[in-house]
């Protein structure tokens, strides 16, 4: 076979490789949204997490603002410690409030950093003081049901 | 009549024989890496291989990968609607894709497509002993036969595979959304949530290179020791196809409880 043809057809098919690996990285991957270059540690303990998973998302007013990067249990305190990587970009005060959400109702869940008023703002490394748990389902059906029945025994 | 020691010495020398074979396959690894040199200094060997294995393997791979991921999207569908949960379809599709079927089903395309044409090909040069015409003028045929073609093929797998998934992901969102209606939105932006560039794409291809290296080595192996007749070189083609797909299968295992494992 003749060496120019050759040549245009390797070439052509290493380009369309190439093309299919950045279509998977960047239309199907996320490495078009995940440069975060440089991130900073924070720590937010929890009484219960629910469903929280590694690599889920940490969010402010709905913005993807860093990944969890962590998460354990603390033998000593009985509470979860959740380690997250914060987009360097942002900084958050001192007074920040850190809950657990879930994205629909049955969807994945996530951190939510509620922003404080504080003049201080969190280090690297810090541990954010206020955080409120994941909502568990079934307290809440329980506490429904409790507070129906009282309901219905104040009416006779 | 029954002869238990005959038995036994049947089982011993079909062991002796696969560790035999296994430490053979091993060595001619090592020398197809020692001789590699050649393949890189005199590129158009390798080049004309690439073109061979992989340029010319484009087609069932591209029409494979866009029919699985056809099905995928109806199965996918089918099943998440129960679920309420369709804008799910991308998630499925490109995770299936990415992480196991884009790697696996291609390499094991890659071994029947072009693993059989060069044992073929090495077996045949064997049986007319052009190998051996080679050694005589004093040319390696390592070096100017095997590893070009070895290394062609190590190239081409990881860019079929990924070629594999992308088309399979464009036939699942021709299903999903074209076809069905799920939301156009919902389907690219589930995904790009769903599927972490790094632990599931980079994955696939760490895989798939992985798979590019055993087919090639199990193919030039068996047409390089193939018995020298028409029979044998038929039986090395089988052999190829054989124990690529279950080494394949088996890597894939191996690879993916190390890869996946903990997986959040």
């Amino acid at each position: 076979m003749n060496r120019t043809v050759l040549d245009l057809w390797v070439g052509f098919f290493v380009a369309l490789g190439i093309a299919a690996l950045l279509f998977l990285a960047l239309k199907v991957g996320n490495l078009s949204s995940a440069h975060m270059s440089e991130t900073y540690v924070l720590q937010a303990k929890f009484d219960n997490i629910g469903g929280l998973k590694v690599r889920g998302p940490v969010k402010s007013a709905g913005v993807v603002v860093g990944r969890i990067a962590d998460i354990k249990f603390d033998p000593a305190s009985y509470e979860a410690v959740v380690t997250l990587n914060v987009d360097g970009r942002y900084q958050f005060p001192k007074d920040t409030f850190a809950s657990i959400y879930t994205a629909g109702l049955l969807g994945e869940q996530y951190v939510g950093l509620d922003v404080g008023g504080d003049e201080k703002m969190l280090q690297a490394g810090d541990t954010i003081a206020k955080t409120q748990s994941a909502v568990v389902l079934e307290k809440m059906i329980s506490q429904f049901l409790f507070s129906k029945a009282a309901d219905g025994q104040d009416k006779k | 009549m029954f002869n238990p020691v005959a038995l036994i010495r049947k089982l011993g020398h079909a062991t002796v024989d696969r560790i035999w074979r296994l430490g053979f396959a091993a060595r001619f690894f090592i020398a197809i890496l020692q001789h590699s040199g050649t393949s890189f200094r005199r590129l158009p060997l390798t080049l004309r291989e690439i073109y061979f294995s992989g340029v010319l393997s484009l087609l069932i791979i591209l029409v494979s990968g866009l029919f699985v991921g056809l099905v995928l999207g109806l199965q996918g569908f089918e099943t998440l609607q129960r679920y309420g949960s369709t804008e799910a379809l991308g998630v499925l599709v490109a995770l299936s894709l990415t992480r196991e079927l884009g790697p696996v089903v291609a390499a094991l395309l890659f071994a029947s497509r072009a693993g059989s044409s060069v044992t073929a090909e090495i077996g045949l040069m064997k049986a007319t002993e052009q190998l051996k015409a080679m050694d005589m003028m004093a040319v390696n045929p390592i070096a100017r036969v095997v590893a070009p073609r070895f290394w062609g093929g190590v190239v081409a797998m990881p860019l079929l595979a990924a070629m594999f998934s992308a088309m399979g992901v464009l036939g699942g969102w021709l299903i999903g959304v074209v076809f069905i209606g799920v939301d156009d939105g919902a389907f690219w932006s589930q995904m790009q949530a769903g599927v972490d560039w790094r632990y599931d794409v980079w994955n696939g291809v760490i895989k798939s290179f992985v798979f590019g290296i055993a087919v090639s080595l199990i193919a030039v192996f068996e047409g390089y020791d193939s018995v020298p007749t028409a029979e044998g070189v038929s039986r090395a083609i089988t052999r190829t196809v054989v124990t690529s797909a279950l080494t394949i299968l088996a890597l894939d295992f191996v690879l993916t409880s190390f890869m996946f494992r903990g997986a959040s």
